[in-house]
């Protein structure tokens, strides 16, 4: 079997206001396991869990590790449903996230992914 | 996945799927579609003829960042011979205006164009934020409609332009259209899907995003890397809009045609004769000879109530006539300067100096 790398680094950008509500910072980098649970708990993260009850790393685990780790007020501006609130836009490496299997979109090292809110003044 | 290959050009790589129509397409061919649907919205409806003045409200928003830089791309590619101006509404809100004034002078030095700033405390002698320090965080959002509707009015008179086009996109006229039904507020729902409305003696008003998604519009502005300024009002915001909203886009997640639908909705309402004959015919405020429903127009009645310590006068029947029974207003009520439209002034120049690009 191939080996694969354990942990995934990924660059994550809030815009169109999406920053504030995650300590007004528009840049972060993560590094985050390959595999996770698949209720897409986010804490006790190991990174050799066991293979059951695991899925590779995908937007949403991302979405919910955000929201547990990084978020710092008004969840329910971020997420709706287990994903994000309609009116955010999602773009993988520059990609809309409905060309990619949105939510499903398994995340890959070095990835890039931006959440921009369409929801802020005009 | 393989990537996907642009349903345009067939060579770049899909980069969005339009919401409007499903399509998968590419960075070039969205930005191109983007801005010939927007053209073809502009000639469709003969908005504008060779020579006009056109103010572009801007609040250093997406959306008006956006139209900014589509109006200039468009009146060159297309050579409409516009003269495009800046203008901009100064409601005096700490943290929230201020801020994003300063991203509307950054546009007015790269697009190029002449900018105006007009503030609620030069015309009406209150900001927003001594509004709401006096009447609290309830109907502030009422004085501030009104005032700026007027105000924009007042600046285009100002900068003598024939006419002002604003932002709104698909997204904002479907909430009207939601709003306007679910208030019952007849004469509006006939009215807010126009593209361009214009009375006999109002300055011209159009949208010429009125078809455009807000999704592309952010899209756009993400892949143009335009400068906008996305921060929420920090007075409580229209909630009555945000729940019409937050529905729209709960459509939208199921069946993205739905925005585009409900305007078709809105546009195909008939409004019967009598009852539009049993609405206020306008007239002109007798005191700053704006626009009016009633003898005074809606600014004039809200600023002599603040003035006059009676905040609600505006607002409800009650606080009418709390005003009414204090009465006449006194002759040194602060008021509202005459309104003059541009075509009245003196033409070809604009009545007041504008800050022109450095």
């Amino acid at each position: 079997m191939m080996s694969s790398p354990k942990t995934i680094a990924l660059k994550i950008e809030f815009g169109g206001g999406m920053e504030l509500l995650f300590a007004n910072q528009r840049s972060h980098k993560l590094s985050i396991p390959a595999r996770v649970p698949v209720d897409n708990s986010t804490k006790e993260l190991q990174a050799e869990p066991d293979s059951s009850n695991t899925k590779p790393t995908d937007i949403v685990f991302l979405i919910h590790y955000l929201r547990d780790h990084l978020l710092k007020e008004r969840e329910e501006l971020f997420i709706e449903n287990g994903t994000v609130r309609p009116g955010i836009l999602v773009l993988i490496n520059d990609t809309d996230w409905e060309l990619e299997g949105e939510g499903d979109y398994k995340l890959q090292d070095g990835d890039e992914i931006v959440f921009i809110s369409t929801l802020h003044g005009g | 996945m393989a990537p996907r290959i642009c349903a345009l050009c067939h060579t770049s790589k899909a980069m969005l799927r339009r919401p409007k129509t499903g399509q998968q397409i590419c960075r070039d061919c969205f930005f191109f579609v983007f801005e010939t649907e927007v053209h073809n919205t502009i000639t469709e409806a003969k908005l504008f003829k060779p020579g006009d003045r056109v103010a572009i409200g801007a609040s250093g928003g997406k959306d008006s960042t956006v139209l900014a830089h589509v109006m200039k791309t468009l009146n060159e590619r297309y050579r409409y011979g516009l003269d495009l101006f800046l203008l901009s509404i100064d409601e005096g809100i700490t943290g929230y205006r201020d801020d994003s004034l300063e991203t509307v002078k950054r546009n007015q030095q790269q697009y190029d164009m002449p900018l105006k700033i007009l503030s609620y405390d030069e015309l009406y002698g209150w900001t927003m934020d001594a509004i709401v320090a006096k009447i609290g965080k309830k109907n502030n959002c009422t004085f501030c409609g009104v005032f700026r509707r007027q105000a924009l009015d007042r600046g285009a008179a100002m900068l003598n332009v024939d006419h002002i086009v604003t932002g709104h996109n698909a997204d904002d006229i479907a909430e009207t259209v939601l709003m306007n039904i679910m208030r019952g507020d007849i004469s509006r729902l006939g009215r807010c899907t126009c593209i361009c409305t214009e009375g006999e003696d109002t300055i011209k008003r159009s949208k010429p995003f009125k078809y455009a998604y807000e999704k592309e519009i952010v899209m756009y502005a993400y892949f143009k890397k335009l400068d906008y300024f996305s921060t929420e009002c920090i007075y409580s915001p229209d909630a009555y809009r945000g729940h019409a909203r937050a529905f729209l886009k709960d459509l939208e997640a199921a069946r993205p045609s739905a925005i585009i639908d409900i305007i078709h909705s809105g546009e195909a309402w008939a409004v019967k004769e009598e009852v539009k004959a049993n609405q206020n015919a306008q007239q002109t405020c007798k005191r700053c000879g704006y626009m009016a429903s009633n003898e005074l127009c809606k600014a004039c009645t809200l600023l002599e109530g603040l003035e006059r310590g009676i905040a609600d006068a505006g607002i409800t029947e009650r606080g009418m006539k709390k005003l009414e029974a204090q009465g006449p207003a006194p002759d040194n009520l602060r008021t509202i300067p005459f309104f003059r439209l541009a075509s009245h002034q003196q033409n070809g120049h604009p009545a007041i100096e504008v800050e022109a690009p450095t």
